[in-house]
């Protein structure tokens, strides 16, 4: 049945500007909204804008729009069939959601230490090329926000390789349902790691074009550099994580921090920051540690794709779904457990009543979410175009904002 | 520093405020009064031993109206020192009303209007406690365990 809507004018009144009136305007200042449907708000975002010219005085950011209710649902059906709803929280990167919610399930239960190192290399491989394609995603997008449409097309023919090897591991392109509780849906397609190693080879020379067409373009960094500068004691006020925290100078990754996985036995670089363009903590900033983190994220898939094929080979006996628990029960508790995604730290809470396999509460922290209440803060009093410029350097995905 | 450590550091400078440590949550929490708290946050966040200056996560939970409470529970970490602290209050739930902590960190500010929006407890002295997730003329708070959902919204039949 489709669904029955009746027009009335007053239903528009939920697009209007809703905190600021005309009347407490001052002189010369004007109230607008961009979005929810444009182009450089990545999603359905709306920002409601006061501006005196060119000069942004102040922006709110109205959220919401793709609110599907993630928490109401998880609190109705059992741990296991949550995972597709997380995959489709932050759709850009469904693979490193997953892996922080099974983590999560798989420490409530305490099977944290019996999973198979295969098992747990073949997550890391797959989180990390869903890393890459992220943050492809984020830079080529932020591009074309500024102006630059080749990088846009470049990263999408590169990502489109990415998309096709998580594909052939079972057969979503975006929304995996792959990395299951206690272990995998299944092993990896035979020759899966020749080709990795294929595309990896590749993908090096690339990132190398991207620096020098986009990163280093003399235009990009008149965009970027100094604009929309983040402080550090800013930053962790307001519980930024990932490459945003990064981009204003500090060394803090859950991959190190926390060692949570095979993480510890890796070798990779954490990109800071520097500077050195401009300001710590610019546009510029973070969309370079984007950058660096695809070279770290390659070496890490080198690293993962030496061990399949040496050590933990291919065995036909191996059944990665071994330890799939047939009942999710784990003891009553709070538990709280984080991860580090593209955009930053994913955590979900959970409570337990240790009667049932549904829990009791499930919250989830969204990066994405807590990245974008900095807005307001950094985007006083820059120009309309600067504004842009720093929404994009934000790497939002909507569908984690609104849950 | 451990949460035990943390509970009688506690303890020491607030005592009857502070009211009990569970070890078996992950990170051990630490169950404090839901008023008059706002000073043990800032010393949570100020001391030189704690520093717990990153504040990850603010859930909500309500409790139903057979137990009729409710409680919000802060995850708390220290960059510097790599602590986790889980911190449960629990009140009322006829009178859900709770001081704020959104100016000792400023991210509370959006996970104190979500939790506004779902399970309609209000924070004392937040700058814009406003709906954030649900639209402005929504009706109830859908993560509380007796809502009901409103027959329709402009026309749209909720419930299918």
């Amino acid at each position: 049945m489709a669904i029955q809507y009746t027009y009335h004018p007053d239903h528009l009144k939920n697009s209007e500007p809703i905190y600021t009136s005309v009347s407490s305007l001052k002189r010369g200042e004007m109230v607008f909204n961009i979005g929810p449907q444009h182009p450089s708000t990545h999603g359905v975002l709306r920002l409601e804008v006061v501006t005196d010219g060119e000069i942004v005085k102040e922006v709110i950011p109205h959220i919401g729009y793709l609110h599907r209710c993630f928490e109401k649902h998880a609190e109705s059906m059992p741990f296991n069939q949550t995972i597709p709803y997380v995959d489709r929280m932050d759709y850009m990167s469904a693979m490193n959601s997953e892996h922080a919610y099974a983590m999560g399930v798989e420490r409530m239960l305490g099977i944290t230490d019996q999973i198979p190192k295969r098992v747990e290399y073949i997550r890391v491989l797959v989180a990390e090329l869903n890393r890459i394609a992220s943050h492809f995603v984020a830079i080529g997008t932020y591009g074309l926000d500024i102006g630059a449409f080749t990088p846009f097309l470049w990263l999408m023919r590169d990502r489109e390789h990415i998309l096709r090897l998580l594909e052939w591991t079972c057969g979503a392109r975006m929304l995996y349902n792959y990395i299951w509780i206690g272990g995998l849906y299944y092993d990896l397609p035979l020759q899966f790691e020749e080709r990795c190693a294929e595309f990896s080879a590749y993908l090096k020379p690339k990132l190398e074009h991207l620096e020098t067409l986009l990163i280093t373009n003399k235009i990009f960094i008149e965009r970027t550099a100094k604009v929309g500068v983040l402080p550090l004691d800013l930053a962790v006020n307001y519980g930024v994580t990932g490459p945003m925290l990064r981009g204003s100078g500090l060394k803090y990754d859950l991959r190190r921090v926390d060692g949570y996985s095979v993480y510890p036995e890796l070798d990779f670089d954490i990109p800071i920051g520097t500077g050195a363009m401009g300001t710590v903590g610019d546009c510029w900033d973070r969309t370079y540690v984007r950058m660096q983190e695809c070279r770290e994220s390659l070496k890490i898939i080198d690293q993962c794709l030496t061990m399949l094929s040496s050590e933990l080979k291919r065995d036909k006996d191996f059944n990665p779904r071994a330890l799939v628990p047939k009942k999710i029960r784990p003891k009553a508790g709070d538990y709280y457990v984080r991860a580090e995604n593209p955009k930053g730290e994913l955590g979900f809470f959970f409570r337990t009543d240790g009667r049932s396999d549904i829990p009791v509460r499930c919250k989830a922290r969204g990066c994405s979410f807590v990245n974008l209440s900095v807005l307001p803060e950094i985007s006083k009093g820059v120009m309309i175009s600067d504004l842009i410029a720093i929404v994009g350097s934000l790497d939002l995905v909507l569908g984690e904002v609104d849950r | 520093m451990n949460a035990g450590l943390i509970f009688d550091l506690l303890k020491a400078s607030f005592g009857q405020k502070v009211l009990q440590i569970d070890l078996n949550d992950q990170p051990q929490s630490i169950e404090i009064m839901a008023q008059e708290n706002r000073e043990l946050f800032t010393l949570l966040r100020d001391d030189d031993r704690l520093y717990f200056d990153m504040l990850s996560s603010i859930t909500g939970i309500d409790n139903g109206p057979e137990v009729n409470t409710m409680e919000v529970i802060y995850n708390l970490y220290s960059i510097p020192f790599d602590l986790h602290l889980m911190v449960k209050i629990r009140f009322d739930r006829e009178t859900p009303l709770i001081p704020t902590v959104s100016d000792i960190w400023k991210t509370a500010n959006w996970h104190e209007r979500e939790i506004f929006d779902l399970l309609g407890i209000r924070f004392e002295g937040h700058p814009d406690l406003r709906r954030i997730l649900l639209p402005s003329d929504w009706e109830g708070h859908p993560l509380r365990k007796d809502d009901i959902l409103q027959e329709r919204y402009h026309g749209i039949k909720v419930d299918y």
